[in-house]
């Protein structure tokens, strides 16, 4: 169970401080899949972010009653002078587990081959895409963090990604962040719709695609927020 | 029922201590790696690039002699003066932006803005202390250098400086993620700074006005102290201990309120 009470985050942004998330309320149980909507700078990866405990809330509670990932959403953020089996040992490091199985799965599942050796800054997009997913494959979690992470690589990676996320992990709960609507359709069983720092929870997909694709043209009653970025 | 509870948040804090430990371990290796790659000599750079300066520093001192004491031994004058600079100048230009390669890193919740700012001054400590012990060794052994009058003495000056360095290091590298302006300042204050830290002169030769101004520079304090420990007898050292420590606890709290301050940068990687 992972249980958010309170969450409140502000930025400071010129003129004042900008509330993202508003007094957000939230709990997940194992095994669940939750979709998560919203327009640009809603604040989707930021709540991520802080059931992750990459980053701290203003105010608000968190607590994590099963392991949580990082959020699945990094292609980048790899240095590049060290390559990808260092950066496979750094994450064994701060998670304590073990390298050679590890590095056997990374090998067999990134398809880089040699290159796994070479330095990341080398790589093409969709071979840092690679290691990074099959890098975040290796540790195991009750709950995973995905923040458009699919969304990359060709049709057979993605394919794998999908069989390696959804089949093989398919009890473990999951948390996605996507614009793809078909994407969530298929994976989530609850959705929550960002909109004015608030979340809205609903069951069905139709519902908040339907109030989700309102919100972008601008038809819903309340006023949109700036957008962030 | 109260000694239950201390026992558990005395696990929780040895459980903390070790995920931050193994933390800064990763983080120390990965630096190390992504400084100094693994071509031609690698990580001994680490060493050798202080190493060369101190050297450089030494040959060029001993060379011209210019030295306002008399009859100090220039080379141990020398070698104090600018392993010191190495400690207070590196640490703080280390830690300037050091979040922004290591912002994909603060993703695991396991590693704290903290950790990567312990990581990196903790590897100018061993490159500055490593190059400092290993020149004393070397003119000691074609005697260039006596060993110094009072090794305990040394050592203390020495882990003062370090500490200094830290904290300093720490509170810079913080102060530079809320403002831009730090790291655009922090080189020319530190080519000010460098002339009157002591690394070229003992404050005994100093004007006695202009030397109680300057000694309100922690470092030269430390640096007196030390040299004092090193060739006591030469010389006629000024320092005051207590308000280097003071110094030094200031800034130590000053660094970790700042770093506290310091939000994850917002970047979509």
């Amino acid at each position: 169970m992972i249980k958010l009470t309170g969450i409140s985050k502000y930025y400071e942004v010129m003129g004042g401080r900008r509330a993202v998330l508003d007094n957000i309320n939230l709990s997940i149980s194992p095994g669940e899949h939750v979709g998560v909507l919203g327009r640009n700078g809603a604040g989707k990866s930021t709540l991520v972010r802080i059931i992750g405990g990459a980053e701290q809330p203003s105010s608000g509670q968190v607590e994590r009653g099963m392991t949580v990932s990082w959020p699945l959403a990094f292609t980048g953020g790899f240095q590049p002078s060290l390559t990808g089996a260092d950066n496979l040992r750094f994450i064994c490091r701060i998670y304590n587990v073990d390298y050679a199985p590890r590095i056997a799965f990374v090998q067999d599942f990134s398809e880089l081959g040699p290159y796994l050796y070479e330095p990341v800054g080398i790589y093409s997009s969709g071979m840092r895409a690679r290691l990074a997913f099959a890098i975040s494959m290796t540790i195991d979690f009750d709950c995973y963090l995905i923040d458009e992470v699919i969304a990359v690589g060709d049709e057979s990676f993605r394919q794998k990604c999908r069989v390696e996320l959804f089949e093989k992990r398919a009890d473990k709960a999951m948390i996605v962040v996507s614009h793809s609507h078909r994407y969530l359709k298929g994976t989530c069983s609850r959705f929550l719709l960002l909109r004015n720092s608030k979340v809205e929870e609903y069951t069905d997909f139709d519902e908040a695609y339907m109030q989700y694709k309102m919100m972008l043209e601008g038809l819903d009653v309340a006023a949109p927020a700036p957008a962030a970025q | 029922m109260v000694s239950e509870s201390i026992a558990s948040e005395w696990q929780k804090l040895s459980r903390s201590w070790r995920v931050q430990r193994r933390v800064i371990g990763a983080l120390l290796l990965r630096e190390i790696i992504t400084r100094y790659g693994r071509n031609n000599i690698g990580f001994l750079w680490l060493f050798v690039e202080p190493m060369l300066f101190t050297l450089a520093i030494t040959a060029l001192w001993t060379a011209t002699r210019s030295v306002h004491g008399s009859d100090i031994p220039i080379v141990a004058f020398a070698l104090t003066g600018y392993s010191s600079v190495l400690v207070w100048r590196n640490m703080p230009n280390r830690c300037l932006n050091a979040l922004k390669p290591n912002v994909a890193l603060l993703f695991h919740r396991q590693v704290k803005i903290v950790d990567v700012y312990i990581s990196r001054v903790m590897i100018e400590c061993v490159a500055a202390s490593t190059s400092f012990v290993v020149l004393g060794i070397l003119f000691w052994s074609i005697d260039w250098l006596k060993p110094p009058e009072d090794a305990l003495q040394v050592l203390g000056g020495w882990i003062l400086l370090i500490w200094f360095g830290a904290a300093f290091g720490i509170f810079m590298g913080a102060l530079s993620e809320a403002y831009d302006l730090v790291e655009k300042l922090w080189p020319p204050m530190s080519y000010l700074i460098f002339p009157m830290s002591g690394a070229a002169f003992i404050a005994d030769a100093l004007p006695e006005r202009v030397r109680d101004i300057v000694l309100y520079l922690p470092m030269l304090n430390g640096i007196e102290f030390l040299r004092e420990g090193y060739f006591g007898s030469k010389m006629h050292a000024h320092y005051d201990i207590p308000y280097l420590l003071l110094c030094n606890i200031g800034l130590t709290l000053m660094a970790f309120g700042q770093v506290r301050q310091v939000g994850v940068p917002v970047s979509d990687e």
